[in-house]
């Protein structure tokens, strides 16, 4: 008997990890063939595609592409523009979002059902169907700057950030989490007489590690990824996201080991803060105990 | 000074009564504990009290104050829940601190305070770790903690000792009761438990589908329930009741027999009675003595349970019903005899049907 299961345990064991190997290496051809393409010129690039060579460093190797790259486009500024986009928007949504979902779940105030459903409802509603009624009014919208009051938010960082803070996917996230967190931890502060918002802070904030992680990474490809929405308001070169970069090595010749070249780089802060929030999302469980 | 005063109490959700018209009267400084069966509404009642739900209809004021519409924090309660609720996140020493940092309190008067606390309970050595790192009791006792650091004027306890084990429970119960005198606060406590009711209370209220049985003294409850369920209620093993023949009137003195039962007078408290009607007998277990013959009932054994201290018997009386006698030490009663029984028709209740 014994006997059995143990061998029944170390082959589970083989096929279990079989398994993972064989799902991290469909996930990662794609980066290795990027990485490795980025090192090499154009037409060898294209020759070895056919063969396993697509994922070795061989032949011709060289950071070329790298330095044509940066002639070609402002990566730098590119990448800084994403990043302060993303970063920002990051940030001010998980606090409004994660506040929205606070009054959602635990306070009780006429119409809170209702107002939810609503928003949750907008997750139905594709971005592309709002893109152009969104347009008009962001071209029309005031601010008030440094030089009084202008009209008009095109090409600023503002009018990539603000419109995407507030999002129903990300305040689901939020009260599903919020649903699971025991309701007397709630109770127990108010009757020790903490305000609203110091449960906010100081019970339920500490205890959301796990979905503050899950819903920044959700926010931080989805901003990072955007397309549409910033070649429509940025016709200026200085507000350009990442992506719309992409599109500078599309035109005139197409050169491929550049193109992989600038996708390696604008990986890099992707794969950064992947590594932060693992790192910090294993930290929030163990230091609280609670489970996601 | 904070004596409670519920007056004609409502609460619903939708369509659903739940409490249903609640009067009780608490004094500053008492022991008040609500009984009753599950789902009866003891919690939402209790939680009525610390703000946490809203109240439908009626008046509570603590402290000659009404507070209906105050939220929690300015009722003045501490409330210690079934599962503790302790903050996960927090050490023993942040939970217990907890309601000073949020009032605000200075460092030093923090630290007293937690500390005499902390001697309270005897969880001196707990003020570092973390939650994940006590026991059950343990939790509890940072859970109580929680509540006494701010000297409030009432106490609420929902089942605080339901998920420790027996031993461990009488321990608390005794410290508990120690807590209540060392406090003087009002306290309310919540229980499913008959012993703690009994032996913690100055008054207990009995609860049945969100309207109060009987308020009382534990003793008051015991020798003088006000109805059926509440004299089936308390005590253990449970009242006896004998479905039983009015064959008399006189005044409070009625006259009840049935096939199995010797005609009986019983005192009743309660009006409500006609010769030739219908009426429940209630006799404790603990009344019942064997006798060799000439007792008023006759039974046959069908299950004896022998605890050393008392014999607790099962028998099966003529007309089939089943009677409960515990019987004072310990004795040997051969399965399947007959035993007559008499009692103390002193201490024998009765209801009208
Ligand atoms: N939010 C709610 N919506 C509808 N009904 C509810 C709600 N909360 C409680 N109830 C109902 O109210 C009644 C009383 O519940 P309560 O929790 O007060 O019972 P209890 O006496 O504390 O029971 P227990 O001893 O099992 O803890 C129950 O029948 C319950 O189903
Ligand atoms: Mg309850």
């Amino acid at each position: 008997m014994a006997q059995i299961s143990q061998d029944n345990r170390g082959l589970r064991l083989v096929v279990r990890y079989s398994v993972l190997c064989l799902i991290a290496a469909i996930f990662s051809f794609p980066l290795i063939f990027m990485v490795v393409s980025s090192l090499k010129p154009s037409e060898q690039l294209l020759a070895d595609a056919h063969s396993f060579r697509a994922l070795l460093p061989v032949g011709d190797i060289s950071l070329n592409n790298y330095f044509d790259a940066f002639k070609r486009a402002p990566v730098a500024l590119f990448v800084f523009n994403s990043v302060l986009v993303t970063g920002v928007t990051v940030i001010a949504s998980l606090a409004l979002c994660s506040v929205a979902a606070f009054a959602f779940t635990f306070v009780n105030w006429k119409g809170r059902d209702l107002a939810l459903t609503v928003i949750l409802a907008t997750l139905i509603v594709p971005f592309e169907t709002i893109a152009i009624p969104l347009l008009l009014e962001a071209s029309k919208l005031p601010w008030i700057g440094l030089d009084g009051i202008t009209w008009g938010w095109l090409n600023s960082y503002r009018v990539q950030i603000v419109p995407f803070i507030a999002d129903g996917l990300t305040i689901y996230l939020f009260v599903q989490y919020f649903k699971d967190l025991p309701a007397e931890l709630i109770e127990a502060a108010r009757v020790e007489g903490a305000s609203w918002f110091a449960i906010y802070r100081r019970i339920v904030m500490p205890l959301s590690g796990p979905v503050l992680a899950t819903a920044a990474i959700l926010k931080f490809l989805a901003m990072y990824n955007q397309y549409l929405w910033p070649i429509m308001v940025t016709q200026e070169e200085q507000y350009r996201p990442v992506m719309v970069g992409l599109q500078y090595f599309f035109q005139l010749n197409r050169a491929w080991g550049e193109i992989m070249a600038y996708l390696s780089l604008i990986t890099v802060p992707v794969l950064a803060f992947y590594l932060y929030l693992q790192k910090a999302f294993i930290a929030s469980i163990a230091s609280t105990g609670v489970k996601g | 000074m904070a004596g409670i005063t519920l007056k004609g109490l409502k609460k619903s959700y939708g369509t659903a009564h739940v409490i249903k018209g609640v009067d009780i009267d608490i004094e500053d400084g008492e022991f008040v504990v609500f009984v009753g069966p599950s789902g009866c509404g003891k919690s939402t009642l209790l939680r009525m009290i610390a703000g946490l739900e809203d109240i439908s209809a009626g008046e509570l004021s603590i402290g000659g104050k009404v507070v209906n519409d105050l939220p929690p924090k300015d009722r003045g309660v501490a409330m210690v829940f079934q599962s503790y609720a302790i903050f996960p996140h927090m050490s023993v020493r942040e939970n217990v601190g907890f309601g000073l940092t949020i009032a605000g309190a200075s460092k030093a008067e923090k630290a007293e305070k937690v500390a005499n606390a902390a001697r309270i309970l005897q969880m001196e050595h707990l003020l570092d770790r973390r939650p994940s790192q006590l026991s059950g009791g343990q939790r509890q006792r940072v859970a109580i903690g929680r509540a006494i650091v701010r000297n409030p004027q009432v106490f609420l306890f929902d089942e605080p000792l339901s998920n420790l084990d027996a031993a461990l429970r009488m321990d608390m119960r005794l410290e508990i009761g120690k807590l209540h005198q060392q406090l003087g606060a009002t306290m309310i406590y919540v229980t499913h438990d008959q012993v703690e009711a009994m032996t913690l209370a100055d008054k207990i209220v009995v609860l049945k589908d969100g309207m109060v049985q009987q308020i009382g003294s534990p003793m008051e409850l015991y020798h003088d329930p006000a109805n059926l369920f509440v004299a089936g209620f308390l005590g253990s093993p449970a009242m006896n009741f004998l479905d039983v023949d009015v064959t008399a009137v006189n005044g409070s003195k009625v006259l009840v027999s049935n096939a199995a039962l010797k005609p009986v007078e019983i005192t009743a408290k309660v009006g409500g009675f006609s010769a030739g009607g219908k009426a429940k007998l209630g006799i404790r277990p603990q009344y019942l003595t064997p006798v060799d013959s000439g007792g008023m009932l006759q039974g046959r054994i069908a299950l004896t349970e022998r605890l050393g201290s008392e014999t607790v018997v099962d028998l099966t009386l003529g007309d089939g019903t089943r009677l409960i006698a515990a019987l004072a030490r310990d004795a040997v009663f051969p399965i399947g005899a007959d035993l007559g029984l008499t009692f103390d028709a002193a201490q024998a209740h009765i209801f009208p049907q």
